[in-house]
């Protein structure tokens, strides 16, 4: 039985002033195993980002269904989902301890307990020197830290990762790509993570689902066969090459055809 | 103090002075306005004598109960009308015009109304104080970024703790310069209220005092107004600077 | 501007006032019908006519003097860098405090009569002119002017086609600011130092307690007030949209 099941999820957004109806996404079927690392790539504007929206339960399926834990996800986000977007998701008015202890005190944790948590959370992300800091005086980098640990407290079974590391620069996306991997061992989470950079897709993920043009359909689903204790120096394999370009084959055709749109 | 910090205290000494020479010069006479120096010592003396303790009590009880209707009916009235475009967009030509229209004006409907006493003045200072509130409170609601609210859902946060631990919290910096204005607003209300008519007051006694051409009474009491505004105006904005600084770029 | 948001907008208020003569009666309102009645028939008779011109007069000339001292002040503190820092605050304190305070000071140095109310009007236009003024040049984009340096223009071609284009939109939200406070400064004026105009209608019906008066003037204010910023906001945002 799969952890999370997607059948003909499609999304279409009603028309609007000046244009019809916009045929954004599917109809997807997709199979997550418990405790896999999932990537989606496609071009810009395919629906990778409503495909997320849609699992989590932050807007419904046009058509189709969605299962998480095989529980019809519906109206709202389950628990046990945790979500990390590209933007900068940090409460600017609450310190970096009192971010990440915000969804443990929403969900009414003593204060022993939030203590224990966010302190192991703060560790775990390397941002205990930081915990009085405000999101303000911290990096990007630091900040989508402090979104990550604040799921990570909250101890999910499926993360979802919208291109979390979309805005900041390479260097910083490799580091924070080894994080994510040591997070996903540690945790036994599924991830499901969007991103439209093809190496950090291949190095991360177990199994790599390239997208087609608006509307978004898998053209592929192609496994990498990682060892679960990789890192970001998998870089240098032989394969990894081979993998990227086998990507980059299926994608191309659909990248100039978003282009033209665009 | 920086460069700037001094050059506007030096500013303020140099007025000051000016107006106190040509007084004592009697370039400007006593009968019009008193040199600054007979306005602080008539005002040490009221004070000490607590001759207008009751009206100063008045006034600020007046301007206080304005400035906390007024702060509490436009956080609340605004993020409730945030959830209603439509009605908010009927409403948009009324907050574009509600600071044209002569307030004032309406003082004595509302003491037709009210009756006479304290409840007209009250009024006038929560009507000027609370459209300054409701529109900063939309102002930043407006500006809340949609990951924001895209989080708090993913916490499964009901709207009314959305608004009160997301959105709310968010606009804070906004919702607090509403809150400023409406601090200005009540003393202005309140005050203006207290000249066209009123039995008591700080603006009831200056009228008072004008009218028997008692200027040194005038003046103290016109010089008290002007400071304790000026003041409470500053220390907000001290603690408004405060509150924000974190929030900020470094 | 769209035209059916204010329609209900009025419709809605006339109703709630409708509802609310329901409720108290007589012995404090008129329905806006009556209202409307009572202010055509004041406007009718030809011994207002003296009171409305006076209080025009009075607005007419304090606004044009706000106008001018506003810009006068405004222009130069954006221009320079440093004194519009220290100058800010300041203004901004004239800003927030009870300008009614200083009416008896206004009296005192002009007497009863015309120029009190003009000078009433004058100082509470002239802050926020001079703010919205010096806020606008102080925001001129400095690649604007580094351009027109480089294309050489002279003095005069760069004040009209760089800097009155540049600063405009502000300096006219500006006037429209200034423009409904010199109205209400100068309604205040006439409400406590003088013997004319609107205002002083005002207060002696307030004082005689007669309702359909002060019913009639402040329908009559309103309507004015309101009128005339629509206009000007109608003008103000169609600078802003280039």
């Amino acid at each position: 039985m799969s952890h999370v099941a997607l059948r003909g999820v499609t999304r279409v957004y009603p028309a609007r002033a000046g244009q019809g109806e916009v045929h954004a996404l599917g109809p997807v079927d997709l199979d997550l195993a418990r405790g896999e690392f999932f990537a989606v790539v496609g071009p810009s504007g395919c629906g990778k980002s409503t495909l997320l929206d849609v699992i989590a339960g932050l807007f419904p399926a046009t058509a189709g269904e969605v299962k998480f834990e095989n529980t019809l996800v519906k109206g709202q986000v389950p628990p046990g989902i945790g979500v990390v977007f590209q933007e900068d998701a940090t409460f600017p008015w609450l310190n970096v301890h009192d971010n990440i202890a915000f969804g443990l005190r929403q969900a009414g944790a003593g204060a022993t307990d939030v203590a224990a948590q966010v302190g192991y959370a703060l560790e775990f992300m390397g941002l205990k020197d930081f915990a009085r800091a405000y999101p303000a005086q911290l990096s990007g980098g630091m900040r989508q830290r402090v979104c990550i640990a604040r799921t990570l407290v909250l101890k999910p079974r499926l993360i979802l990762l919208d291109e979390p590391f979309g805005a900041l620069d390479q260097q910083t996306r490799l580091l924070m790509g080894d994080e994510l991997l040591r997070l996903w061992r540690e945790t036994g989470a599924t991830i499901l993570l969007i991103t439209h950079s093809l190496d950090e897709a291949t190095m991360l993920a177990d199994r790599v689902g390239v997208m087609s043009a608006r509307p978004g359909r898998f053209l592929d689903v192609i496994a990498t066969g990682w060892p679960r204790g990789r890192d970001s120096t998998i870089v240098a394999n032989e394969s990894f090459g081979r993998i990227t370009s086998r990507i980059w084959t299926l994608l191309r055709g659909e990248s100039i055809r978003a282009l033209g749109r665009a | 103090m920086s460069k700037t910090g001094l050059a506007r205290l030096g500013v303020l000494l140099f007025l000051l002075l000016l107006l106190e020479t040509l007084c004592r010069l009697g370039v400007i006479p006593s009968f019009t306005v008193i040199a600054p120096s007979a306005m602080a010592e008539s005002l040490a003396r009221i004070l000490a004598s607590g001759r207008f303790a009751a009206d100063i009590g008045a006034t600020l009880t007046n301007v206080g109960i304005a400035i906390a209707a007024s702060s509490v009916a436009g956080v609340v009235f605004g993020t409730t009308l945030h959830g209603f475009a439509a009605a908010r967009r009927v409403l948009d030509p009324l907050f574009a015009t509600y600071y044209a229209v002569p307030m004032y004006a309406f003082y004595p409907l509302l003491i037709v109304i009210f009756g006479l006493g304290d409840l007209p003045q009250v009024a006038i200072g929560f009507l000027l104080a609370v459209m300054a509130v409701v529109i900063n409170t939309l102002n930043g609601l407006d500006r809340v970024p949609a990951v924001l609210a895209k989080t708090a859902r993913v916490h499964r946060l009901g709207p009314l703790r959305t608004a009160l631990q997301v959105r709310l919290p968010c606009a804070a910096p906004y919702v607090f310069t509403g809150f400023k204005l409406a601090v200005a607003y009540s003393f202005i209300g309140v005050i203006g209220a207290e000249f066209i008519t009123s039995s008591r007051g700080i603006g009831y006694e200056i009228s008072f005092a004008y009218n028997n051409f008692d200027n040194a009474v005038m003046y103290a009491m016109i010089l008290f107004i002007l400071v304790l505004v000026i003041a409470v105006n500053m220390s907000l904005h001290v603690w408004e600077k405060r509150l924000l600084a974190r929030r900020r770029r470094a | 501007m769209r035209w059916k948001e204010p329609l209900i907008l009025v419709a809605l208020l006339l109703a709630l006032w409708q509802i609310l003569y329901w409720i108290v009666g007589d012995v404090a309102l008129r329905s806006p019908a009556a209202t409307a009645k009572i202010l055509a028939g004041m406007l009718g008779d030809a011994r207002f006519a003296p009171h409305l011109r006076e209080t025009l007069l009075a607005f007419a000339q304090g606004f044009a003097i706000a106008v001018v001292v506003g810009l006068l002040v405004g222009v130069p503190l954006g221009a320079a860098r440093f004194a519009g820092e220290v100058a800010e605050p300041i203004l901004v304190a004239l800003y927030s405090i009870p300008k009614v305070t200083l009416y008896p000071v206004i009296l005192l140095i002009f007497g009863i009569g015309m120029p009190a109310k003009v000078a009433f009007g004058a100082i509470h236009g002239i802050v926020p002119i001079s703010i919205f003024a010096m806020n606008a040049v102080r925001n001129i984009n400095p690649t604007h002017l580094r351009t027109a340096r480089i294309l050489r223009l002279p003095p005069w071609t760069l004040f009209w086609r760089i800097l009155v284009p540049a600063a405009l939109p502000e300096i006219v939200t500006g006037i429209r600011v200034g423009f409904s406070l010199a109205l209400i400064g100068t309604l205040l004026g006439e409400m406590f130092g003088s013997q004319h105009g609107l205002g002083h209608l005002l207060m002696q019906a307030m004082s005689l307690h007669n309702i359909e008066r002060i019913l009639a003037l402040t329908l009559l204010l309103v309507a004015f007030a309101a009128g005339v910023n629509a206009l000007l906001l109608a003008l103000d945002r169609q600078l802003h949209a280039h």
